[in-house]
């Protein structure tokens, strides 16, 4: 674990417990977050992203469980936390915003009630303080008329400003990492833009560390500097966004980003991934994606694909990459 | 081949009342005086932010709402409440939502057959079956699995038994209201695909309505973007996408999150301030004028019509630019 390592994941795995069986939602899990850098944890819906974050901050739902794995923040395993101490962990260090900002919010509480909750809760300041320290949140997170919102309720308010007041209280206690679980996905695309400017802004400012989550590629690609795309609850591919983008190596990602359309009069015939998202009740014996693949090989059905290292900045798990590196000694050989 | 549009929607106006309280009434302009035309197998793609108007045209034009103002001609013919019923084999709707636009306690044959016999369009019942059949294999579904219901089929499965109702009539025209925004990206594509190819087949014209810019652009030969229920501007679609001229239009194409790290580093998105003004107290003059940086006196007095820049290419604006 090197010095600017702030979160470490070795392993992590999480399944609910169904009436139908267990639902491995998270399989294993490992990835690391830098200080001060944006991750983006991309898949589609099902594929753990959001399991994944919900592990971190130990909030699962009754039925689901953190059945393996460590999550270190500064070497310190969170999972074995005290619900005391995960208590005043949760917010002070590591806080989430979400996707709908309307049901992540009181509706009977005004948004200063709100968020000088989140502020009392984590720190020893005075009422006056308390209430300062509201505006001010609210201030940086570029809320006109801050004085007025704070005797509002949140349906008064728009959906950009809601996300506004959600992130003012993600903030408020200074984290040093912040999970935006699909933050501008129920948000307008004049409206997103303005939010994603604002984290970029903030993040520059504060210097906290992002996850983000999202199945937009388009907002990766935007905001992060490096990217984990997730499928039936592992790691795919992991990299740096050019390399994701320009060099994918995991069939699945490429997939994804041949079936996006792009800017620009090209009217070419999209290519589909082919077939539907796995059930996660019976994962298969090898690759998860080998059903939907077109380049699967007998090994795929049958093991699945260890991560392996593509450069320094890249992890691929796809056996592909295997037969790539045999293919080419190979020809090296008749030489 | 005649020489007038398929669907030619003149000063259509969907005016709603609103009770803000106990006496007050307030009018809520969701579609203002807005006209287009499509022509026979062509899509023209609307885009705007919610709230726009854009769902409340699509429903509007099939008469699903009585309109407050306007005329809609489909081949030549205006449609009244007396002969939409006719016409409704022409002009279908695919929706949104693929979960709660079909019928729980309806199978997929059933789902499929209800517009075959709504209109009567088969003689024995082995007629009938066969007809859902081949509409249920036309868009890629498996015909072995008629009597399941449509819980045991995923979201891409859902949207293609809902395309298939709406192609059960031989439409000429199908409103697609966001039919792919909420599919997960890999089944979008398939989805894409599929509306695409029925075009090709078909001869189907489409009115595409979305939010995803990349999506329309992909689809449409023309776009039309929306604004507080008017249209804005309107034009072929790699013009409108690489050339706006109206300020609304590069703002929301700047703010497109492209899939592209070094095109997203190199761009300059157009931050608009503010959010949409309420439809209930739209502001005088242009509906954009509060949030635009070109706005001037002239903008708040009246607001401006939709005028040609180039072929075909017509925007709303005092001060347009580029």
């Amino acid at each position: 674990m090197s010095e600017t390592t702030l979160l470490q994941v070795n392993d992590l795995r999480t399944s609910f417990f169904t009436d139908s069986g267990e639902v491995k939602a998270v399989n294993g899990l490992s990835f690391s977050l830098e200080r001060g850098k944006v991750l983006g944890i991309v898949g589609e819906s099902g594929s753990g992203k959001s399991v994944t974050a919900y592990s971190l901050l130990r909030i699962l739902t009754d039925s689901g469980r953190v059945t393996g794995g460590q999550v270190l923040f500064n070497g310190e395993n969170i999972l074995e936390f005290s619900p005391q101490k995960m208590h005043s962990f949760r917010g002070s260090r590591i806080s989430m915003i979400f996707q709908d900002p309307m049901t992540s919010l009181n509706p009977v509480y005004t948004v200063g009630n709100q968020l000088r909750e989140a502020i009392r809760i984590h720190t020893d300041r005075t009422p006056e303080q308390v209430r300062e320290r509201a505006l001010e949140m609210l201030q940086l997170v570029g809320v006109n008329e801050p004085e007025k919102r704070l005797t509002q309720y949140p349906h008064e308010l728009s959906g950009g400003m809601r996300q506004r007041v959600m992130i003012a209280m993600a903030l408020a206690c200074e984290p040093d990492i912040l999970i935006a679980d699909e933050p501008t996905t129920a948000l307008d695309v004049t409206i997103q833009a303005q939010i994603l400017e604002l984290m970029q802004e903030l993040q520059h400012k504060l210097g906290m560390s992002i996850i983000m989550i999202t199945h937009d590629l388009g907002v990766i690609a935007d905001i992060c500097d490096e990217i984990i795309v997730m499928y039936a609850g592992r790691v795919c591919e992991r990299g740096t966004a050019d390399e994701i983008f320009y060099n994918p190596c995991h069939e699945y990602t490429k997939g994804l980003i041949r079936s996006i359309p792009t800017i620009g009069a090209n009217h070419d015939k999209l290519i589909p991934i082919a077939g539907n998202p796995v059930d996660l009740l019976n994962l298969p014996k090898g690759c998860a994606f080998a059903s939907r693949c077109d380049q699967a090989m007998k090994i795929c059905l049958t093991d699945a694909p260890e991560e392996i290292r593509i450069n320094e900045n890249h992890i691929a798990a796809c056996w592909m990459n295997v037969k790539k590196v045999y293919d080419e000694a190979k020809e090296e050989e008749s030489k | 081949m005649s020489n007038h549009p398929l669907v030619d929607v003149r000063h259509l106006k969907q005016y709603f009342t609103v009770k803000s309280d106990m006496l007050t009434k307030l009018q809520l302009k969701a579609v203002d005086d807005v006209s287009f035309t499509i022509n026979q197998g062509e899509t023209l793609g609307l885009v705007g932010e919610s709230g726009c108007g854009k769902t409340t045209v699509g429903r509007t034009l099939l008469r699903l709402y009585k309109p407050t103002a306007g005329e809609v001609y489909f081949d030549g013919n205006l449609i009244t409440d007396d002969n939409i019923n006719h016409y409704r084999k022409d002009m279908q709707i695919v929706f949104q939502d693929p979960y709660s636009s079909l019928n729980p306690r309806m199978t997929m044959a059933d789902i499929v057959g209800e517009p075959l016999d709504i209109h009567g369009l088969y003689k024995t019942k082995a007629e009938r079956r066969d007809k859902i059949a081949e509409l249920v294999q036309l868009v890629g579904l498996n015909s072995d699995h008629m009597r399941r219901y449509a819980h045991e089929f995923s979201g891409g499965q859902r949207q293609r038994i809902g395309i298939a109702r709406a192609l059960a009539v031989n439409p000429r025209f199908i409103v697609c209201d966001e039919p792919v925004s909420a599919l997960d990206v890999s089944i979008q594509a398939q989805i894409i695909n599929t509306f695409e190819e029925l075009q090709a087949k078909l001869g189907i014209a489409y009115l595409f309505i979305a939010h995803d810019l990349l999506v329309v652009q992909h689809m449409s030969q023309r776009i039309a973007v929306m604004y507080l229920g008017k249209i804005v501007e309107i034009g072929p679609a790699d013009e409108i996408i690489e050339h706006p001229v109206h300020p609304y239009t590069q703002s929301l194409i700047s703010a497109i999150p492209l899939p592209d790290p070094n095109a997203a580093r190199k761009r300059h998105r157009i931050i608009l301030q503010g959010d949409v003004p309420s439809p209930l107290h739209m502001p005088e003059g242009c509906p954009f004028r509060s949030r635009c940086r070109y706005a001037t006196e002239e903008c708040a007095k009246v607001c401006p019509t939709l005028e040609e820049v180039s072929s075909g290419h017509q925007v709303a604006c005092y001060h347009p630019q580029g």
